[in-house]
């Protein structure tokens, strides 16, 4: 990192609440990354003894919807309301959106009543109609890839294991990505701003990785909502993500790691798509580049069991990786459930290598 | 008492000086010239800026004028009939009339996060142009002789992102001189402009314009560079949209050169606010536009150059010029 670049992140810092948030689920998420958000709260309650409420009351921020264009904003703006009011029940005062676009769609609409102050009240009357709920509007909206970036340091003390190559002793190579929604519609919600977002970086320098500053660092993931919801648009989601794949090849990285729902999503799926249809990969193994949530990251190191983390469910196999590392793990878990059960194991792919290490 | 040793401080101080008044240049940098310190060659007949800025030493090189470099104002205000200027140490100066003539700041490129000033050695600003031509050489941070360059206009000029809604005038034309000299230093290189509009308004620039295109081959492409990125050889890779064909486009550079824009130097936006006399963007503000362009509220306070707004070389020197007749004047009838 050169000094400039330092200089100009420091412009971009937000203000991050410390305790007593209040989590909101994503939507797609769970069934993604299944361990991600369960990790989240455990290492916000465990690791750093923080007070986070995770309401079984909660429901969609209609951010797919909104991008969409399928959701009117009125009813984006109620159903936020409904949210925070959720929120105003439970106490605390800090709203903590699993999901970068929920993050975006609160950022936009917490925007909107500021300068609109009449599509507040608007809002007000709406769900006090529809449900004779009061909200109040968050004194703090943080994404928890933010929190994580705020507690990077004391995580670090924590943690088993660093972002280094046990074989050379050389950093990791890794790959950021944010999600749009994080940085690009508000760069002053971003830490490092959107040119130069460091909220995953930080991270990865902290905990002895090496950040891939490439090309197509900034590129669309390949999601883009109706790049991919619309089915016949979905070449255009499939070479997105090739163009980035391409880019990022000669830097050789050792793993993805992203804060969106749809990147790391996509960018760990389409390998296998791309693999299938063209015969290719982006690593020298033919085993793929694995893509990470950051609380899958942040778990790795902390020592938490890689099969509770959820990290067998992604498409890209990361034993490599936990190999890399020097990570501990028992193969024989990989497919058993939480209940014990054997949940059986996947089709192995023809064109991206799986193999299951050890 | 003249405030910048820059073209405008001392073109004016020549002509009060003759005319028999003491005259105090001070100037912050260690040596007088202001910004043609930096520049080889002038804009549109290339113009060596060394003989120029010679020229306007030698002017200034006389019994009544004295010249403290190294001073850089702070304060600067009036006090029964008199001005006073005083500098970090709390040195005070003081004259009968004080003339503003604090010139321009290039843009600070690192504010266009996007394109990458500052943290990829290969993408430089038209000063840093300027400042490798005077070694003879155009060459990569690697050492290497460019195949391909680009150069960027309008950087940090008409631009409602960094709050600069004006345009600096000199950046196009500039962009015309350096891809002519780029071509001429290495002429089976490709060099590309990118521009919103070719601005080419004064004397000679449209044919230099053309002559750039018709014997240097430089390319023009109407389009913004939305971002530029290392490659993994620490070539620059670029986006735009060629706006002519409605096309986007990715090019690969060895060099990009962002042309930038002018801004108010922080003494012309300081001493201005001090008086009330801060205008748009920073900039100083004259007492009016058509008439009284040199004068302020400010009795006795002056305005001269580009501390006002952007200016041309020629154009400085005769509003320099215009700014000394009006204290002459003013000398002379108070």
């Amino acid at each position: 990192m050169t000094e400039t670049k330092k200089h100009f992140w420091n412009e971009y810092q937000k203000e991050i609440a410390e305790d007593n948030f209040f989590y909101e689920r994503s939507c797609i998420r769970q069934s993604f990354f299944p361990g991600s958000e369960t990790i989240f709260l455990k290492i916000l309650t465990d690791d750093l003894g923080k007070n986070i409420i995770d309401d079984p009351n909660q429901h969609t921020c209609t951010g797919i919807g909104y991008h969409s264009d399928v959701v009117p904003f009125d009813t984006t703006m109620t159903v936020v309301g409904r949210l925070f009011s959720l929120m105003k029940d439970s106490g605390v005062r800090n709203y903590v959106p699993s999901c970068v676009t929920s993050f975006g769609v609160f950022t936009e609409v917490v925007e909107t009543w500021k300068h609109f102050p009449e599509e507040l009240e608007k809002t007000r009357d709406n769900l006090r109609k529809a449900t004779g709920r009061e909200f109040d509007i968050p004194e703090n909206i943080a994404h928890p890839s933010d929190i994580i970036y705020k507690y990077r340091k004391e995580l670090k003390e924590k943690m088993k294991y660093q972002l280094v190559n046990r074989h050379t002793g050389k950093p990791l190579k890794v790959v950021e990505h944010i999600g749009c929604h994080y940085g690009k519609i508000f760069s002053k919600h971003a830490v490092g701003g959107a040119e130069f977002p460091q909220v995953l970086a930080g991270m990865i320098e902290e905990w002895g990785g090496e950040v891939v500053d490439y090309p197509e660092r900034r590129h669309c993931c390949g999601f883009g909502f109706r790049q991919y919801l619309v089915m016949a648009n979905r070449g255009y989601s499939v070479a997105n993500t090739k163009k980035k794949f391409e880019s990022m090849k000669p830097y050789k990285p050792d793993f993805i790691v992203a804060n969106c729902p749809g990147c790391a999503m996509f960018m760990d799926r389409w390998q296998y798509t791309i693999a299938e249809m063209e015969g290719i990969t982006y690593d020298d193994n033919k085993m793929g580049i694995p893509v990470l949530t950051y609380e899958e990251m942040a778990g790795m190191l902390l020592g938490y069991n890689p099969w509770d983390l959820g990290l067998q469910i992604h498409q890209v196999q990361v034993e490599q990786l936990l190999d890399k590392i020097g990570i501990e793990y028992n193969p024989d878990d990989k497919f058993i459930g939480k209940s014990g059960k054997y949940l059986g194991e996947p089709e192995k792919p023809e064109n991206l290598v799986v193999d299951y290490g050890k | 008492m003249i405030i910048g040793g820059g073209p405008a401080g001392l073109e004016a101080a020549y002509n009060i000086a003759i005319n028999g008044y003491k005259v105090t240049i001070l100037e912050k940098d260690n040596e007088i010239g202001g910004n043609i310190k930096k520049w080889v060659k002038l804009f549109p007949d290339f113009g060596d800026a060394a003989e120029i800025r010679k020229a306007f030493a030698d002017k200034v090189n006389k019994g009544n004028i004295e010249i403290q470099t190294g001073v850089e104002i702070s304060e600067l205000y009036s006090e029964n009939e008199k001005w006073f200027a005083k500098n970090g140490n709390n040195v005070i100066y003081s004259a009968d009339a004080a003339l503003l003539a604090t010139g321009f700041e290039a843009f600070d490129a690192r504010r266009k996060e996007e394109l990458g000033y500052g943290i990829y050695d290969n993408v430089i600003t038209s000063v840093d142009f300027e400042e490798m031509y005077k070694t003879g050489k155009i060459l990569t941070a690697q050492g290497t002789v460019p195949k391909r360059i680009a150069f960027l206009n309008c950087v940090g000029s008409r631009d409602e992102k960094v709050g600069n809604h004006y345009c600096s005038r000199v950046c196009c034309i500039n962009a015309v001189k350096q891809a002519t000299e780029f071509k001429e230093l290495v002429p089976d290189a490709e060099a590309y402009c990118f521009y919103m509009d070719m601005r080419m308004a004064g004397q000679f620039y449209e044919e230099l314009y053309r002559k750039s295109q018709e014997k240097y081959n430089v390319n023009y492409i109407r389009g913004r560079i939305s971002e530029a990125a290392a490659t993994f050889d620490k070539r620059i890779q670029i986006k735009s949209e060629d706006t002519l064909t409605g096309l986007p486009m990715k090019m690969t550079v060895d060099i990009l050169v962002l042309m930038v824009g002018i801004e108010s130097s922080a003494s012309t936006t300081e001493l201005s606010r001090q008086n009330g006399i801060n205008g748009e963007y920073g900039f100083a503000k004259s007492l009016g536009l058509y008439i009284s362009d040199n004068l302020t509220k400010k009795a006795g306070l002056f305005l001269a150059g580009s501390c006002k707004r952007p200016l041309t070389l020629p154009e400085t020197v005769a509003d320099s010029r215009a700014a000394s007749v009006q204290i002459l004047n003013y000398l002379k009838l108070n």
